[in-house]
């Protein structure tokens, strides 16, 4: 069904502004919810238990957000089995259960192309030289293959001499590093890697051995989540600064996603801010009532993604907290709506929720 | 070698198949061309061919035919 919509992820990703976007997200969005409704029993089950009825035009605030959690619980699928070539699993920590996402052909091709759309916007057509900041293990053992392989291997498209900064065991090649420098010096280079293990085993390391890369030039993406840095009390400036302490002159954009919904991701901007293309929204929710929190309230983040057409997480509930800041006004000149990432929810209080969707 | 020598050697080697199953095989269709598979097997035609390839070719590199196709644009012609 996403043919039906494949021009649109042509489409430059921050352009239409809010009543351009609600017009054909609401559109597409609304698509989605018939598709699901029709091919994935489960979903039916929710939307009935809501009183939705899919033939209803929903407000994008009105169609039901399934909690993250369902895909841990169960097997939601809205193709035959027999049309799914791969299964996502999301990194989940330990002793929690994984989440399944369910990809046909399909969706996996809109993700990539969704993804390449956003991210040209920001580092050009041109592929770049790139270092990943990470072991070459995770694309080597394909068993491993989990959110994290898959979005190595995503991003690593955007790269030319792709090159693995750190050895099987975490350590830093630094001779990989060095050659890779001489190679490339003076040019624009492209890092990406997860937010922690860069500053565990690429960042501590450099200022360990008094390395500057002294990259001219450059654009560090990073994903992953916060939260073992929270605990370190490491600061997005502070994260960023000494990042450019060791690497040289290089913007540094945490791109924010979930396993449930790869592809149409959120990107920092230069001003510090994450954005929205016009391929997702998000939806900032009081957690007592589900009700839309103003801009500038903090609340439970709901994020939508036009993609997902082989499982139900067009619309899903994350764990994560967040604040919306505005909308079309970020001084950075992006359209759609910018937010801040807040941390994570206590597990309790998102139990609440999670049970309310079981019925 | 001829160019479609070096074409089918930089599947035959990513994959690891005979160049008997080439002319059928699409993206995804056997477990060894995944989107890991697909990343080697693209450096693998970049260095065969000295090139370099758009992100979209990348994108659109969905079956050994197709890729034929796209190739043409970079001068590299595949005869039969």
């Amino acid at each position: 069904m996403l043919e039906r919509h494949s021009d649109f992820l042509d489409v430059e990703p921050y352009s239409l502004n809010k009543v351009e976007k609600r017009e054909r997200l609401e559109h597409y969005l609304n698509e989605l919810t018939r598709h699901h409704y029709e091919h994935c029993p489960e979903y039916a089950r929710i939307l009935n238990a809501f009183d939705k009825n899919p033939e209803d035009d929903m407000t994008l605030e009105e169609i039901p957000a399934l909690p993250v959690r369902i895909f841990k619980e169960k097997d939601m699928l809205s193709v035959p089995r027999d049309r799914i070539v791969k299964v996502m699993t999301s990194s989940g920590t330990s002793g929690q259960k994984v989440s399944k996402i369910y990809l046909d052909k399909e969706t996996t091709r809109a993700q990539t192309k969704c993804l390449t759309n956003i991210v040209k916007s920001y580092i050009g057509s041109k592929r770049l030289p790139m270092l990943i900041l990470d072991t070459p293990l995770v694309k080597k053992d394909r068993a491993l293959y989990s959110a994290r392989g898959a979005g190595i291997i995503g991003f690593s498209m955007f790269g030319r001499d792709v090159t693995y900064t750190l050895d099987e065991e975490m350590n830093l090649d630094v001779a990989a590093l060095e050659r890779f420098m001489d190679r490339n010096g003076g040019e624009r280079i492209l890092l990406f890697g997860y937010t922690f293990m860069i500053w565990q085993y690429f960042l501590k390391e450099l200022e360990r051995r008094n390395i500057n890369l002294n990259i001219e030039g450059g654009m560090l993406f990073h994903t992953g989540g916060w939260k073992k840095l929270k605990a370190e009390q490491i600061s997005e400036d502070m994260y960023r600064e000494r990042l450019q302490k060791v690497c040289g002159n290089i913007s540094v954009h945490n791109q924010y996603g979930m396993a449930e919904q790869l592809g149409s991701v959120f990107m920092e901007c230069e001003h510090g801010n994450m954005h929205c293309s016009i391929f997702s929204d998000v939806i900032i929710r009081r957690a007592e009532d589900f009700s839309v929190c103003d801009h500038g309230e903090a609340g439970l983040i709901e994020l939508m993604s036009v993609l997902p057409s082989s499982y139900p997480g067009h619309a899903i509930l994350t764990e994560d907290l967040g604040i919306c800041l505005g909308e079309d006004d970020c001084p950075c000149g992006r359209l759609g709506k910018y937010f801040k990432l807040l941390g994570r929810v206590q597990n309790a209080e998102i139990r609440g929720c999670s049970d309310t969707y079981g019925r | 070698m001829s160019n479609l020598e070096k074409y089918n050697q930089a599947f035959c080697e990513t994959f690891n198949i005979e160049a008997a199953a080439l002319p059928e095989l699409k993206y995804q269709d056997i477990p060894e061309w995944d989107s890991v598979g697909h990343m080697t097997l693209m450096a693998a035609l970049e260095e065969a061919f000295d090139i370099m390839l758009e992100v979209e070719d990348i994108i659109d590199f969905s079956s050994y035919a197709k890729g034929k196709e796209l190739l043409k644009k970079y001068e590299v012609e595949i005869a039969e």
